[in-house]
């Protein structure tokens, strides 16, 4: 998939702003209060490009939050905010499979 | 066991202590990540999907057993528990936190380790042989010109902004296990008629967007001649390499573009000017390089001993195990170990802290505390007297890396993919740990002998797709995950690659794809021992691309 940092903005549902945690690398939101936080569910989601560009003017400028702000793509179900593709759910849910953990792997 | 001197452990060192001070400055907000993301490049660091991940270099694939140990505290304190041998003699920590990195490159410096020149537009880890020193087929060992070039090359002011990262990979065996014809230099140490031994000099090979296969541009090149002509190369791909273009900047677009013998006589006349020069190799100084690599104290044994004998007769797994995994040495009543990280259904390269350090303590006991990294994202134990092997066997086994699968068709090269690298398309390890399931019985693999799969989750090939003999590149349509399947691709001397099978295939059809391809191939070899590369190349693509379609 085209990361979506190199994409061109172009709203055509609800999306959210996401980076990584400086500190950690951790996977981060920016909520309606513009903070950032790892809970997908206090993300701030917007549906139209002015206000998905306004959220992610206001996440570049806090340089030390987190690194490389992008528009990412989420699906409503209800009033629950999943991940709209499989890169999202990846970075959010983390590998598709078990890590190794013990002796055998 | 090359022993580093006081020079590499200060620069290491320092560097560490800068890196830290870097850190602090970017957690602080003194440093914009615009300032730091080239620097901590530079030590190796990236940021991946969901964490920062840190790749160390391990110099021509050896490492100690304490380097070993020193890994596996890495994992261990500062990571998930595990680490992710590469395909090019590295490790790489997927959950590294920035905060803790500069006390993790601490303790990697304290065993001589590091990720400079891991990442960046540089002459990266200088890879070799995994057999090297202990190869039968080898003339002598590459490592002390792999060492001479990464001491060359290590900052080097001019080619720390080349346009794009440049690969250097050595051999001098006769049978290619360092992949050399697709790297940007690639090195055969040889004879010629006259017995003196010197450099085949291969130049522009490399996969990615657009593969190639390296070119010969100097057929023999004198030992002392080495650093200049790999220097008057460096400088004629720095001055004329496309900084323009990153999809054109690596010198296999370059070479092709000038064609070799433009590309050989513009490196020649470079070469011409600097080869009499400060660059001319004093025989003193390669004799202390090679002075620096300790050899083990073998004892004189003879081959097959009777304690062997008795245990591959007494033991079908132990023999299957010693088929496949153990190879001969160069000195009588030892051999190669080859440890195998592709046990089904795990993600390929992977391995614990608690295997790195039984395979370190094991190492103590059976391989002169030495430990092999190689390309095909497995281990090797090089220095293992014969008459050990069946207890070895027994310690392997039980941690998990003694699956007598190597070069068969479930030791399959995989890329991190889309599971953990933002620049990926398409998952790879899954894929992986599918076929490894599908192709699970050991029988049924060992009848289909040597055969290699690789995957890259994008076009970026880090799991060289092109030159596996079925590679599977990933490609994203629509949202959704597809596989390019090539056929027929080899990475050895004979180096090619693959042919397009035909249009992609979905994440969910892939395994049984390859399956079918599998299944061709055994209909059409021409006796069982033809490889599934021979049936290809015999045959071509067409009698697969019919039953693989026909039949969708
Ligand atoms: S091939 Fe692509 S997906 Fe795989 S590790 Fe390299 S850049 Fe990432």
């Amino acid at each position: 998939m085209t990361a979506p940092q190199q994409q061109k903005l172009k709203i055509t549902g609800p999306v959210v702003v996401t980076a990584n945690r400086l500190g950690d690398g951790a996977v981060v939101y920016f909520t309606a209060g513009k903070k950032w936080t790892t809970r997908i569910e206090d993300a701030a989601v917007v549906s139209t490009t002015p206000a998905a560009t306004e959220f992610l003017q206001s996440a570049i400028a806090d340089d030390v939050g987190a690194v490389g702000p992008y528009i990412a793509p989420v699906r409503l179900e209800g009033a629950t905010i999943k991940p709209g593709n499989l890169r999202e759910s990846i970075r959010l849910q983390g590998p598709t499979f078990e890590l190794p953990a013990s002796f055998g792997i | 066991m090359y022993h580093y001197d006081d020079f590499d452990r200060t620069l290491v060192t320092e560097r560490v202590s800068e890196f830290r001070d870097q850190v602090a400055r970017r957690l602080s907000g003194a440093l914009t990540e615009e300032e730091f993301k080239p620097l901590r490049l530079m030590n190796g660091v990236y940021l991946q999907l969901h964490a920062y991940m840190l790749r160390i270099a391990i110099p021509y694939g050896t490492l100690s057993s304490e380097q070993m140990r020193t890994l596996a505290h890495v994992a261990r304190r500062y990571d998930r528990n595990y680490g992710h041998f590469t395909t090019r003699q590295n490790i790489q920590f997927n959950w590294i936190k920035l905060e803790e990195l500069p006390d993790a490159m601490t303790d990697l410096a304290r065993g001589g380790l590091h990720g400079m020149q891991t990442s960046g537009n540089c002459v990266r880890n200088i890879t070799t042989d995994q057999w090297a020193g202990v190869a039968p087929d080898e003339i002598e060992d590459p490592r002390i010109w792999a060492e001479i070039l990464r001491q060359h090359s290590t900052m080097h002011p001019e080619f720390s902004f080349l346009p794009r990262k440049f690969k250097i990979a050595l051999t001098a065996a006769t049978h290619d296990r360092a992949a050399i014809r697709v790297h940007d230099i690639g090195l055969r140490l040889h004879r010629n008629g006259a017995g003196e031994t010197g450099f085949e000099v291969i130049v522009g090979g490399g996969l990615g967007r657009t593969p190639f296969v390296g070119k010969t541009i100097k057929p023999f090149l004198p030992k002392r001649d080495l650093l200049s002509y790999v220097e008057a190369v460096l400088r004629v791909y720095n001055q004329y390499g496309r900084r323009d273009n990153i999809y054109k900047a690596r010198i296999k677009i370059l070479v092709h573009e000038l064609g070799a013998e433009k590309f050989g006589a513009e490196v020649d006349a470079e070469w011409q000017k600097i080869k009499d020069g400060a660059l001319a190799l004093d025989p003193a100084f390669a004799a202390d390089v090679a002075a620096r690599f300790v050899y083990p104290d073998y004892e004189k044994l003879a081959d097959g001993p009777a304690e062997l004998t008795q245990a591959r007769k007494n033991d079908t797994e132990f023999e299957r195990w010693f088929k496949n995994s153990v190879s001969s040495h160069k000195v009588d009543g030892y051999a190669i170990v080859t440890l195998s990280l592709k046990p089904e259904g795990a993600p390929p390269g992977d391995a614990t802290a608690e295997q790195m350090d039984a395979i370190a303590d094991l190492a103590d006991r059976h391989s002169f505390g030495e430990i092999r990294v190689g390309h095909e994202q497995n281990l090797v134990l090089p220095h293992v007297a014969q008459r050990d092997l069946y207890a070895l066997w027994q310690s392997l086994y039980k941690i998990g890396v003694a699956t007598p699968n190597v070069g068969l068709v479930s030791d399959i090269i995989a890329c991190p993919g889309l599971d953990y690298c933002s620049l990926a398309n398409t998952r790879s390890i899954p894929v992986a740990q599918e076929l490894t399931r599908r192709f699970g019985d050991l029988a049924l693999a060992q009848n289909l002998g040597r055969l290699h799969i690789n995957i890259s989750g994008c076009i970026n090939a880090c799991g060289h797709h092109h030159v596996g003999h079925i590679g599977l590149l990933g490609v994203e349509k629509n949202g959704e995950e597809y596989y390019q399947i090539t056929l027929g691709g080899k990475a050895d001397e004979d180096a090619r690659l693959g042919a397009l099978l035909g249009p992609a295939v979905k994440y969910d059809d892939v395994a049984d794809v390859v399956e079918d391809v599998v299944a061709t191939y055994v209909e059409l070899r021409e006796r069982p021992d033809e490889l599934f590369v021979d049936t290809v190349k015999r045959i071509g693509i067409e009698p697969f691309k019919e039953r693989i379609y026909a039949a969708r």
